[in-house]
């Protein structure tokens, strides 16, 4: 029965109170550990596909007569434009119409950054299309802009409102506090750079507006579009089935699709408009660069009774204003914590969600400083953890918390530490460090599955999600072959079509696989309650006796045994169809992950060269559906973190807010050269409290705590505190510098 | 428009193309191959990665009409036991820089059938995978023949 509920709903560590309707969840969740076919090794579904160069990305579609964008973009950090004259473009070969600022969502005419969208042109060929937007005339009038977040804070110029984090008494609590620290940690901004750029086509079919797009939400596109263009939902056709990534980047439609549909309109055509790598380095969203002021006060037993911080997020000209307070309120039971938390609104590029956005930022700071206050107070940084472990999340219960478990697997890497240390050679410092790693991950109602059945006992899962390289086809396949009782290969997914199969949630805060696959596993039920059914009249048997196993249909007593194929012939052409949709999430329960890392590495204290030799992780997502994509989720993970720690940053002229960044030559990003030994583990204990499968998200935990097990690896080998990410060779100089200035001021060093 | 004659895949296309058309685009929007993916079209990320004549070339950069050799797209490499090691590998995420990564691959065991790690870290460094496969691409290649 569908149920209507209110609820606190979260994405990407952003609540809100809304209406929902959700579906009972009856079903138990299965027994603990692997099962048949969920827990284990599953190649991916589409890895064939996308290997051989098969996979269509929306990169691919070309339709006839389909026609390339070019978009102007801003030359000022924040401008109006007076006059625009757009004839000198239209007059220019293979040019078909051009858009001014305002014929689409998206291109401003006062625009606030440096690459903001002003105006447009479709043209036969790309080339042509650019040379008409070169050839635009516009006259600007040069406004006032704000680079600097300090600035922004001191004018109250803010994205959001800021937001006050308060329990117990922190200033008390701090003067009764046997060692106090205090830190500022800086973090840059870095770009997504997924492969495939951000991008759609547009189509007019009749009144039907079909999307291609590369997304991680196609519902989200479709009602944001029909908004825009004052069109029924259904009339709009949003189709990803294959997309080169997006990490956080595309949530949303983007200036890009609003252009194209109405350029597809004006013109008849179908209309691509691409974002170049230039564009995508500039205009496609970032990770905010963020300055955090923290403290921490404690007893000299290690108890922390304090703890404070003031965030300044650089969010840009827009976007939201991340957590990056989250993990200080949150990791451990701190009785007196007080936060602030700006998002500063400046005449930069906006921010976008970017895996595990402000808890990535906030883990640095916050884990780097209990860091710096295990070295005061002499004591293993792994027990100071473990003795101020939180039990509750602000009193709110968890749903479930393995991080005693995960800090138990991390032991044996942590023992390695005398060994690691020895390695030390000449100018070489070798050191372990480590990090706790919280972030949500629970994903939440609603989501739909469908299950088709056919004669030959084959079974398709029809959800209108996306998979952005996650593998969640294959997660959905095994859970569905899970519990009809069938081999993995009998089971095939086809999402990506808002057309063509029932909503599914957006691929983004970790949350499509705890959203969609109690779904699945609630419509595959269904198709295998109905077989049963029809089991039990065929054979003359109690429904209860029943059971499918490895494609066979068995009774209790052995009397009854017959492959699906034999009982379903009588369907011909005809398919049983089961249905299911997501449950709630436990009411007054917090539903969170958790992790650590272990992390060693090498420092050069002469060149200032880090290297990354070694990271184990051990993260508790509740239930593993896929243990061989899930050990490439943290890889891929932990990866990314080591761009961001050692070298990718997004540079800007600070006189114009131009970016300086904009190639993958200049911004640089890992390669296969930069990998270090990956171990990974998971405690894979389902959250008993969670839907019928007890499976939270691990798309973003595996980032959230490497930048600080790195530079706490850094301090256990040389004896500096690294404060600023990325950590290049000249901040690594620098710290290694200060740390030689407190030593001679006294203060031992950590070696 | 110029004419254009390319051998790719041992096949033989005859095609006009502008003069200043590059191989990748030539390659995916007039040959109608798009398994050869165009990810930064500057020369900066190996998506576009194809063989002419058994080197691995990066077609963005490359202007079609200047190509003369026997060109070997991922649609050529289809049946290459590469493939199979990738997918058992799981050296492929979102799939965008994979088949890019792949020709590169073969490039590098038809020179070298037993490259050790430091081989593939030292020829594979210009494929840009931003999901971060890379672990695994160095188990498929490892064990290509397995
Ligand atoms: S697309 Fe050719 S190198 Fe990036
Ligand atoms: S698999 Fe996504 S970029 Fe390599």
């Amino acid at each position: 029965m569908a149920r209507l509920i209110r609820t606190e709903k979260e994405v990407e560590g952003r609540f809100e109170e809304v209406w929902l309707v959700v579906e009972e969840d009856p079903l138990t969740q299965w027994p603990d550990g692997p099962l048949s076919v969920v827990g284990r090794d599953a190649l991916r579904q589409d890895a064939l596909e996308r290997v051989r160069g098969e996979a269509r990305f929306t990169a691919d579609i070309q339709l006839p007569g389909m026609l390339h964008t070019a978009v102007l973009r801003s030359p000022h950090a924040h401008a109006r434009v007076k006059k625009i004259d757009l004839a000198p473009a239209l007059a220019l070969p293979g040019v078909h119409a051009a858009l001014a600022p305002g014929d689409a969502k998206g291109l401003e005419g006062e625009p606030g950054y440096c690459g903001a969208a002003v105006a447009a042109v479709a043209a036969d060929t790309f080339g042509q299309a650019r040379r008409a937007v070169a050839a635009i005339a516009v006259e600007w009038e040069v406004l006032e802009a704000v680079l600097d977040p300090h600035e922004a804070v001191r004018r109250e110029q803010f994205t959001m409102p800021s937001s006050t984090y308060e329990r117990g008494d922190f200033a008390k609590a701090l003067e009764s506090a046997d060692v106090v620290i205090e830190s500022t940690y800086r973090t840059s901004v870095v770009l997504h750079n997924s492969m495939e750029t951000h991008q759609s086509v547009c189509e007019w079919v009749g009144d039907t507006l079909n999307v291609y797009i590369s997304t991680q939400y196609i519902w989200g596109v479709r009602s944001a579009v029909a908004a825009e263009l004052g069109i029924p939902g259904d009339k709009v056709r949003v189709v990803c089935e294959y997309m080169g990534g997006g990490f956080g980047s595309k949530n949303d439609p983007g200036e890009y699709t609003f252009v194209a549909a109405e350029l597809a309109k004006r013109t008849g055509r179908p209309v691509r408009c691409a974002l170049t790598r230039r564009e995508e380095n500039t205009a496609a969203g970032n990770r905010n660069l963020t300055i955090q002021k923290l403290t921490v006060g404690a007893r000299s037993d290690g108890t922390i009774i304090a703890l404070g911080g003031e965030f300044i997020n650089g969010v840009g000209w827009s976007g939201w204003s991340a957590m990056t307070d989250g993990p200080m309120q949150m990791l451990y039971a701190c009785d007196n914590v007080r936060t602030v938390r700006h998002g500063a609104k400046i005449n930069m590029p906006p921010m976008k969600a970017f895996r595990a956005p402000g808890f990535v930022e906030g883990t640095f700071g916050l884990e780097c400083l209990i860091d710096e206050l295990a070295v005061k107070l002499e004591l293993d940084p792994l027990e100071l953890r473990r003795k101020n472990y939180a039990n509750a999340n602000d009193d709110t219960p968890y749903s479930s918390k393995n991080l005693m478990e995960c800090y138990d697997l991390a032991r044996k890497h942590w023992d390695r530490r005398d060994e690691v240390r020895a390695r030390s050679t000449g100018t070489w410092k070798h050191g372990v460090g480590m990090a706790s790693q919280i972030w949500f991950g629970g994903g939440g109602p609603p989501s739909y599955a469908w299950t088709r059945v056919s004669s030959d006992g084959r079974v398709t899962v029809v959800t209108a999600m996306q998979d952005i390289g996650t593998g969640t086809r294959t997660a959905m396949a095994q859970i569905a072959a899970e519990e009809l009782g069938v081999s993995l290969d009998r089971v095939t997914v086809v999402l990506g079509d808002s057309a063509r199969g029932p909503y599914a949630t957006l691929s983004a805060g970790s949350s499509t696989t705890p959203s969609v696959g109690p779904a699945v596993r609630a419509a595959a039920a269904d198709a295998k309650r109905q077989i049963i059914e029809i089991a039990a009249q065929r054979y003359d048997v109690e429904e209860h006796v029943l059971d499918i196993k490895d494609d066979v249909l068995t009774s209790a007593d052995g009397n009854v045994s017959t492959t699906l194929e034999q009982l379903l012939e009588i369907l011909e052409n005809s398919q049983i169809l089961g249905k299911g949709g997501r449950g709630p999430n436990p009411a007054g329960m917090s539903v969170l992950t958790f992790g650590v890392q272990v992390v060693e590495v090498a420092v050069d204290v002469e060149t200032g060269e880090v290297r990354v030799e070694r990271v184990a992780a051990a993260h508790d997502v509740g239930r593993i559906i896929n243990s061989l994509g899930a050990r490439s989720q943290v890889e891929g993970g932990i990866i990314q973190g080591i761009g961001h720690t050692l070298f990718e940053q997004r540079l800007h002229d600070p006189e114009t807010g131009r970016i300086l960044t904009t190639s993958l030559d200049a911004y640089r990003m890992p390669t296969i050269a930069d990998i270090p030994e990956i171990v990974c583990e998971f405690v894979d204990k389902p959250d008993a409290h969670l839907t019928n499968l007890g499976s939270k998200g691990l798309g973003e935990p595996p980032i959230v705590p490497l930048a600080a097990a790195v530079a706490n690896a850094i301090r256990d080998a040389t004896g500096a505190d690294v404060h600023e990410l990325p950590i290049t060779r000249e901040e690594m100089l620098r710290a290694l510098e200060a740390a030689k200035k407190k030593e001679r001021r006294g203060a031992p060093a950590a070696v | 428009m110029p004419e254009l004659s390319l051998t790719v895949n041992e096949h033989r296309y005859e095609v006009e193309a502008p003069i200043e058309m590059s191989l990748a685009h030539v390659l995916r929007e007039v040959v109608g191959l798009t398994g050869t993916k165009i990810a930064c079209n500057e020369g900066h990320c190996g998506a576009c990665t194809v063989q002419v004549d058994g080197m691995p070339t990066l077609s963005c950069i490359t202007l079609a009409h200047t190509v003369s050799g026997e060109i070997t797209t991922i649609e050529g490499l289809r049946d290459h036991p590469l493939i199979d090691a990738f997918v058992r590998a799981d050296a492929v995420q979102c799939g965008f820089c994979t088949p890019g990564q792949v020709v590169s691959a073969a490039a590098l065991v038809a020179a070298n059938p037993s490259p050790t790690i430091d081989d593939i870290r030292h020829t594979m460094a210009g494929n840009i995978c931003r999901c971060g496969t890379y672990p695994r691409i160095e188990e498929a290649i490892l064990h290509w023949r397995d």
